[in-house]
């Protein structure tokens, strides 16, 4: 056993090599890209194979390809990622794992670093029958990371680690064993045919069906049996007044709350979120009075555990979403009101009352005395950014009512002022087809004379548009579209922490590849207007602009400049550590 | 030991990640229970950033509560008047002397006057990055210096020799003296 304080994503990679994982891979994204980053770094070193793929989808096929050719294998993305590769995660509960699978997911509560939504993917486990586990610490991360690891290997199923960005970037002390020379990494996969195993299709489809349905029956006995699923104080259970279900981070600010408030009352501490443990949740709520389930984001565990309360007739009331938040991140704060409210206690009839009458007003009261706003500080491109450039250009080339196009990276920037050159964004590489659907609704061809006739220019990355944006471009060229769509290639995907791309001719191992050019592909896409050049050459710049937006048919302008932190990182590539 | 809870606050690129894991470290060193919460991504493209540290006998939550800092750092000194909300009667500002502006911030006197107002006799106002720059030739490493001097005025229940360990333990190795350096810096000032 040895002890070290860890960030959660690192005890996540401590886990799955603890557990022997072979074979890794993933797409970055905020809160997750630190482990794929740190199974990189060592990969050579531990004898495992890593990669960044072009996508989550990718990503998560290779790694059946890897698991059916008998290999341990782990996924990590972000919230987002699990949309992306959910047309091949659902088949894969079918046809199950051959070796061992994680699929780290993770959620950012308050899109602290996310666009697009405040996503809670553990409701891909209805939709898939995975198993879904919830760590709260940095010592569930290891820790679960390996049970994942045991329960795909009992159950040949995948094994979804669900975590959250205060899980993900939480640092705390963890303790850990040795990795046992059984457990090392594996070279030896062997693909052993067996269509019958892999291939969903009908009619063996409707029985896989049954097999996974059956599967998920005997993972329930197992999380019944399982130590994840925790009760704590369950002396208390029938003669305290509430008793408290939890999963994942609310656990910790539970425990901080019913301390600052001198109450011990029973908690169900759920490791499994799917499969709930109905047996188990049904000791713990009968009985009792009121149960408030603490969960971030969706009542999911709220509603699962009324119709068990339903289903069993009992009278305990559940409570959860009507007293918490279902937007944004919980915290002690909010979790001590919601107790307040439940158990109709006034502040000022408890103990230390004085405690949290400072704890529940003081900001209020400070904040009103001050009275004074203090102004957001926006994201901002960094000095010296080539993007500065080309969004100046194009602003400033642009007629009044260009639509602008947002995608995912750091030129998201160009939503917030002094740019605001951003009209709609959404998800990875959507900027081209929501560009196609402006187009079309308003353009000649198809609308009347009174349209908009509205210019569409679309602003994606290099990292991105390998990501998910060669589809959109195809199909704008495919229907006949003319927008104009500024690649702007920074040379790396810059916004997760410089992690390499298909366009650097650099792996995430570091070996040198075929450099993709971004203007061959969109060459082989069909386009014709092409322009490769560097954004310090505003006036061509501009001039391009201008002109591409005449033109009949689909324009790309390749932007391309190296992200500035990376130039200046260059010469002494670990200069930049100190900065973070 | 009572729970101690620290708020670190800044504009991201300022080295908040580097204090966060020398403090959990040197923490763990002194035997403490200790959690942290940091964010990484957009928010660090130069917004603004919040970086929680709690430390003692037991933490389950790694977050900081409203009013519940003892300790609060101040990288920039908007960014120190913005986490106020985390300032109780009892919390101490240490507050770097430099400031970040952006089109519609509040102008620094006024930033001033507030951060007076809140703190009163537990403002700390120090000039870490001009010391910084012009003695070491690097203003990144001044929130190394408003650790060391964290630790000269007992703001922070932590040794310097645990410091020491944690800086050796946690830094690449070309930049452990430099660090060391600014750490030490305002014991001379």
């Amino acid at each position: 056993m040895a002890k070290k304080v860890l960030l959660g994503n690192e005890a996540i990679v401590r886990g799955a090599l603890e557990a022997g994982v072979s074979f890794v891979t993933g797409y970055p994204g905020c809160p997750s890209a630190e482990i794929g980053e740190e199974f990189l770094r060592i990969a050579k070193k531990e004898g495992i194979y890593a990669e960044w793929a072009t996508n989550e989808k990718v990503a998560l096929e290779s790694a059946i390809g890897a698991s059916f050719s008998g290999l341990k294998s782990l996924i990590n993305m972000k919230s987002f990622g699990i949309n992306v590769c959910s047309d091949s995660l659902l088949p894969l509960a079918y046809t199950g794992v051959k070796a061992p699978m994680v699929i780290v997911v993770a959620d950012d509560p308050s899109c602290h670093s996310s666009a697009q939504s405040e996503q809670d993917s553990r409701g891909y486990a209805f939709l898939s029958h995975i198993p879904v586990l919830e760590p709260a610490d940095v010592q569930e991360c290891y820790e679960f990371t390996k049970l994942g690891f045991e329960i795909s290997e009992k159950f040949n199923i995948p094994v979804i680690l669900r975590t959250t960005t205060r899980v993900n970037h939480q640092r705390a002390i963890v303790e850990f064993n040795e990795i046992a020379s059984s457990q090392a990494p594996r070279n030896d996969g062997n693909f052993v045919k067996n269509p019958h195993q892999f291939c969903t299709m009908p009619p063996r489809v409707l029985e896989m069906k049954k097999e996974l349905l059956e599967k998920m029956e005997k993972i329930k006995q197992f999380a019944e049996k399982s130590k994840i699923n925790k009760i704590e104080n369950s002396l208390k259970i029938g003669n305290s007044k509430l008793g408290i279900i939890t999963s994942g981070v609310s656990y910790l600010y539970v425990k901080e709350a019913l301390g600052e408030l001198g109450l011990n009352l029973p908690i169900l501490k759920l490791g499994f979120f799917y499969p709930l443990p109905d047996k188990t949740v049904l000791k713990f709520i009968k009985g009792q009075k009121k149960v408030l389930v603490v969960e971030e984001l969706n009542g999911y565990i709220e509603n699962g555990i009324k119709i068990i309360a339903k289903d069993a007739n009992l009278k305990t009331e559940i409570l959860g979403k009507n007293v918490l938040p279902e937007i944004g991140e919980l915290n002690t704060e909010k979790i001590i009101l919601a107790l307040l409210k439940v158990l109709k206690l006034k502040i000022g009839k408890l103990e230390n009352s004085l405690k949290i009458e400072s704890l529940c007003c003081n900001s209020a009261e400070l904040s009103e005395n001050l009275k004074l706003e203090i102004p957001r500080r926006f994201p901002k491109l960094c000095e010296g950014c080539p993007h500065l450039y080309t969004l100046a250009a194009i602003k400033r080339a642009a007629p009044e009512n260009t639509v602008f196009g947002g995608d995912i990276g750091c030129y998201m920037i160009a939503g917030y002022p002094p740019h605001n050159m951003q009209d709609y964004v959404f998800s990875m590489g959507s900027s081209m087809g929501i560009s196609h659907g402006i187009v079309k609704a308003t353009s000649p061809a198809f609308a009347k004379a009174s349209a908009g006739k509205q210019k569409v220019i679309s602003l994606i990355g290099d990292a991105t548009f390998f990501h998910a944006g060669i589809q959109g471009l195809i199909n704008m060229v495919y229907n006949k579209s003319n927008s104009l769509v500024v690649i702007l290639d920074n040379r790396i995907t810059a916004m997760t922490g410089h992690q390499p791309n298909p366009g650097m001719g650099k792996n995430g191992m570091g070996e040198t590849v075929e450099e993709l050019k971004i203007e061959d592909i969109v060459r082989a896409c069909g386009v014709k207007h092409i322009k490769v050049l560097d954004p310090i050459n505003v006036k061509e710049l501009e001039e391009t602009v201008k002109d591409f937006l005449t033109k009949d048919e689909v324009s790309v302008i390749i932007s391309k400049r190296i992200c500035a932190l990376l130039e200046r990182r260059q010469p002494k590539s670990e200069s930049l550590q100190v900065v973070e | 030991m009572k729970n101690f809870n620290i708020i670190i606050a800044g504009v991201g690129g300022q080295g908040l990640i580097t204090l966060v894991k020398i403090i959990t470290e040197a923490a763990f060193i002194e035997g403490c229970d200790v959690k942290s919460s940091e964010l990484h991504g957009l928010s660090q493209r130069g917004g603004s950033v919040i970086v929680h540290i709690r430390f003692g006998k037991k933490i389950y939550s790694p977050l900081v509560k409203t009013g519940g800092a003892d300790l609060i750092i101040g990288l920039e000194e908007l960014e120190g008047l913005r986490a106020h909300v985390f300032a109780g009667p009892q919390t101490k500002f240490l507050v770097n002397k430099y400031f970040s502006p952006f089109i519609g911030t509040l102008p620094e006197e006024k930033i001033m006057e507030n951060l007076n107002k809140i703190a009163k006799n537990n403002l700390y106002l120090v000039e870490a990055s001009k010391i910084c720059k012009e003695k070491l030739q690097n203003e990144v490493v001044s929130s190394l210096y408003l650790l060391g001097f964290c630790v000269n005025e007992k703001l922070i229940p932590l040794s310097g020799g645990s410091i020491f360990e944690a800086i050796k333990k946690t830094m690449p190795e070309k930049f452990v003296d430099l660090n060391i350096k600014a750490f030490e810096l305002s014991k001379n000032i």
